[in-house]
């Protein structure tokens, strides 16, 4: 058939563009908050965890209090909890961080699942949950196609998208910036010179997890608009995999979260075009393996990534 | 036993209060006693050396000061004050600024950026225009001239030096600690610190200087503090003392500093060398034709400063890097094609320059480390399996004959000591009796009691007729060991003389290609500077240091 005529077509929709910002979201998130515990030194591969309990928990907070923003702090902070747990483990007790991030991505599938039988076991989630709100920009909403690829975006879209310039700015210009990157590059260096290593790496951690957790939320709620388990398949993986082939650094993970995105996206917009479904359901990891095998060059992670320090006694 | 007096209180003046006191320090790790009750007084403006065998526990006591280690007892007095130091921010805002004996630098950041972490300048941005041009003005004033924007990791030892030395600079810091700053440094660099030394001494800075080499204790330090086993061995005034009597302090018996030789009985010629051509890791030419014989009987040292192809050399006699032109003899057999377990296997043994990523394997045990090379032959292997019984008594039989401390076979190697570690790898070169050796600085950051030990072991299978090339960037063991002196530049061999007749003043003239001039400031300029910048007033206690870590 005239395959090559369906793709340009696809290709045309604004759905696919608008789609590729909206997966491209909760994996810029991830990412980010994957790329500040990484530069301060500690593997993280629980993105996937934070993400799941963020979800959970902001449905679980919306069901019972209708409320929104509490929603949407409770995922954030669930998120920061847990990766405190995984902070405390490969900082403190400098445990080895891929054990504890599998650790915790298998507690909180466990956890969520648990949880979700608990309170909705009969029901699922309620379908009456607040969702997160769209932003309707005046003017462009009524620009044709660039209207209707960004002019009624998510909020957390938005948002994920802001987060970008700021963390590059964060990292690469303030000076707490220059100490996270000196102490995931040579914790000792950065110790003798009177900066507190594990404080930097904790507040690295929590603040990956705040991330994940938002990007939890805005899966279950706005997505999704409900939870069910393990409802993140893969999602803190593929940020995980966004971060190394993005470098370590804030926009080119972001760029690798829009490609993913695009092809989640894609995927989506095959469906019911006549290519083979399973085919179409594969695209967004097949996308992941082939920018990872073949396109990532020579990706070099922070000298003391996943390196406990200890401090003299 | 000997009894060395601890030395009068303050040359300068006996009355002043000292600088730094360190008074009763004491700590262990584990059931070792790395530093017990050690006293430590400083004066004010002085050069003040700290001595110790490896392992005496110099460093701890510096990390003590510098609050990395807590110490079990003792207290610390700057300027008669009691000071607690919990961290390193506490002894940077008492003045204490140290080099570590492994650089703290990190690598991918600039010089400018490594000189002002942990102060930078800015509010919550940082300003970099602002840390380029402190850094620079700091480096101008100083002399230490390295430019603020470079990446570290490009940049040679001898400068990361400075770039260390700037960060105590920048931090105001008065009392400076170096720690073994001239393991890693040429000769010619070696000067030039202790020219900057003595020149932020005069501009009102007082230093610490560890170090186990005694040629530099005389010629730097105005008293030395000397520890043996973690206690104090003594306090010496420079002046009124000998390297003799430093040495027997550290290491508390006489020590041999020259080496007793008797005349070479020379043989047939084991090794030979023609127009041997190599490239380095990057690709460039780093062997530009050499020609070499080492003879039974004779020890050839290679004399050169570091970098000159002396690594490269070794390697391809050792059989690790491939040759692009030329021969290499091994007892009249062409070997430039043979991989390196077979050269071993025809009697080559190799002191590699790196003991730890080439001469060991860390992680095992010291009995295992005792048979790398020899493993899978008889009669450590049987039949592809190893041999328990053959294998411990090698090491039995080693550890006894090379006085391998601790004398546990089943200790991994990376617990012990350096000239331990050493001695190992040492012990396993010359068991497999070999007729030529490559030996690349045998003693690099070894005692003084190991370093004899190795000498007097090169020496006696010298005579017994090992023929053994002798690579070193110290002078001084080129010169007591060597029979024979050949001196690299750039690749070449530039002369071989007769040691008997070799004049020191030529061959550091042929080491450095005939003349170098390099940009050192003077003292003077120096000394200006740290007047200037040696106001307590300049130290952390601003507004910086504080920003969220
Ligand atoms: N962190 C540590 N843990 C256990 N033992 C240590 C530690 N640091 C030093 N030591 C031991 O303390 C002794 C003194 O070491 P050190 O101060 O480094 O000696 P030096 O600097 O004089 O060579 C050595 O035996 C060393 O093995
Ligand atoms: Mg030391």
């Amino acid at each position: 058939m005239d395959a090559i005529g369906t793709l340009v077509s696809i290709f045309a929709r604004p759905d696919l563009w608008a789609g590729t910002l909206r997966f491209a979201a909760p994996l810029t998130l991830a990412a980010l908050g994957g790329v500040i515990s990484e530069r301060s030194g500690v593997v993280n591969i629980a993105m996937e965890g934070m993400m799941l309990v963020g979800a959970f928990f902001s449905v679980l907070v919306a069901a019972a209090t209708h409320d929104i923003v509490l929603a949407t702090l409770s995922s954030v902070l669930c998120g920061g909890l847990i990766a405190a747990v995984h902070g405390v483990a490969s900082i403190h007790l400098r445990a080895n961080q891929i054990v504890s991030g599998m650790a915790i991505n298998l507690l909180a599938l466990g956890l969520t699942s648990f949880l979700m039988f608990r309170f909705f076991a009969t029901t699922g989630t309620p379908s009456d949950i607040p969702a997160l709100p769209d932003v309707k920009i005046p003017v462009i909403y009524d620009i044709p196609f660039v209207g209707a690829v960004i002019g009624d975006q998510n909020l957390v879209v938005w948002l994920s998208i802001l987060a970008v310039p700021l963390a590059w700015w964060f990292l690469f210009r303030t000076r707490l910036g220059l100490r996270i990157r000196a102490v995931g590059e040579h914790p000792r260096a950065a110790d003798t010179l009177g900066i507190s290593v594990y404080r930097i790496r904790y507040l690295c951690v929590i603040l990956s997890g705040l991330l994940s957790g938002l990007g939890g939320a805005y899966l279950s709620l706005s997505v999704a608009h409900s939870f069910s388990d393990n409802m993140t398949s893969g999602a803190g993986f593929i940020a995980l995999a966004a971060m190394i082939f993005g470098k370590w650094n804030p926009i080119g993970a972001f760029l690798a979260c829009l490609l993913f995105g695009f092809g989640q996206s894609l995927g989506i917009n095959l469906q019911g075009t006549g290519f083979p479904d399973q085919l179409v359901a594969a695209t967004p990891y097949v996308l992941t393996v082939v920018a990872l095998a073949g396109f990532v060059g020579r990706a070099v992670a922070p000298a003391a990534d996943g390196v406990p320090y200890e401090v003299g006694e | 036993m000997t009894a060395v007096a601890p030395g009068p209180r303050g040359r300068l003046d006996g009355a002043a209060t000292p600088h730094l006191e360190m008074r009763g320090i004491t700590k262990a790790f584990g059931s070792l006693l790395a530093n017990d009750h050690v006293n430590l007084e400083v004066q004010d403006r002085e050069i003040h050396a700290v001595v110790g065998e490896n392992g005496a526990g110099k460093t701890t006591l510096m990390n003590i000061l510098y609050g990395l280690i807590h110490p079990d007892e003792g207290e610390i007095l700057i300027d008669g004050q009691p000071v607690r130091i919990r961290g390193p921010r506490d002894a940077i805002a008492a003045g204490i600024g140290m080099v570590h004996q492994h650089f703290q630098l990190v690598p991918v950041m600039s010089v400018a950026e490594n000189v002002v972490l942990g102060q930078e300048p800015g509010g919550i941005v940082l300003d970099r225009a602002a840390a380029v041009r402190q850094v620079r003005d700091l480096s101008e004033r100083f002399g230490l001239i390295v430019d603020p924007t470079a990446r570290v990791e490009t940049l040679p030892v001898g400068i990361q030096q400075r770039v260390e030395l700037l960060k105590i600079l920048y931090r105001g810091s008065r009392l400076l600690v170096f720690d073994e700053p001239t393991a890693v440094l040429t000769p010619q660099e070696t000067d030039e610190l202790f020219e900057i030394l003595r020149g932020l001494v005069a501009g009102g800075k007082t230093v610490i200087l560890i170090t186990h080499k005694l040629n530099e204790v005389m010629a730097i330090s105005e008293r030395v503090t000397v520890l043996r086993q973690g206690r104090n061995a003594g306090v010496l005034e420079t002046a009124r003392t000998s390297p003799p009597e430093i040495a027997r302090a550290m290491v508390g018996r006489e020590v041999l500093l020259r080496v007793e030789r008797d005349e070479a009985h020379l043989g047939e010629e084991r090794l030979r060398l023609e127009g041997v051509t190599a490239d380095s890791d990057r690709g460039l030419p780093a062997l530009a034709g050499i020609d070499l014989a080492v003879r039974a009987g004779e020890i050839v040292g290679i004399a050169g400063v570091s970098g000159n192809g002396q690594l490269e050399l070794a390697e391809v006699i050792a059989g690790l890097r491939p040759i692009t032109a030329g021969h290499i003899y091994l007892q009249g057999k062409e070997v430039g094609a043979q991989p390196a377990a077979e050269r071993r296997a025809n009697g080559l043994a190799y002191i590699p320059e790196d003991r730890h990523a080439r001469g060991l394997v860390l992680p095992f045990e010291i009995k295992d480390n005792l048979i790398l090379g020899s493993q899978s032959r008889p009669p450590f292997a049987v039949r592809g399996q190893r041999n328990s019984a053959a294998i411990d008594q090698r090491a039995e039989d080693l550890i006894h004959q090379f006085d391998i401390r601790p004398p546990n076979p089943e200790a991994p190697v990376s617990s012990l000591s350096g000239g331990n570690q050493q001695k190992v790898v040492v012990a396993r070169e010359l068991a497999e009796d070999p007729k030529v050796m490559v030996a690349a600085e045998p003693t690099r950051g070894l005692d003084v009691g190991a370093t004899e030990f190795i000498h007097q072991e090169l020496i006696r299978k010298r005579d017994e007729g090992l023929a053994i090339l002798l690579i070193s960037s110290e002078l001084d063991e080129i010169f007591s060991l060597s029979d024979t002196i050949a001196v690299i530049y750039q690749g070449r061999i530039v002369e071989v003389m007769p040691s008997a007749t070799a004049d020191r003043e030529r061959v550091g003239l042929l080491m450095a290609g005939g003349t170098v001039e390099s940009a050192v400031p003077t003292a003077a300029q120096i000394a200006e500077a740290a007047a200037t910048l040696g106001s307590p007033g300049v130290t952390g206690d601003g507004p910086h240091g504080e920003g969220g870590a």
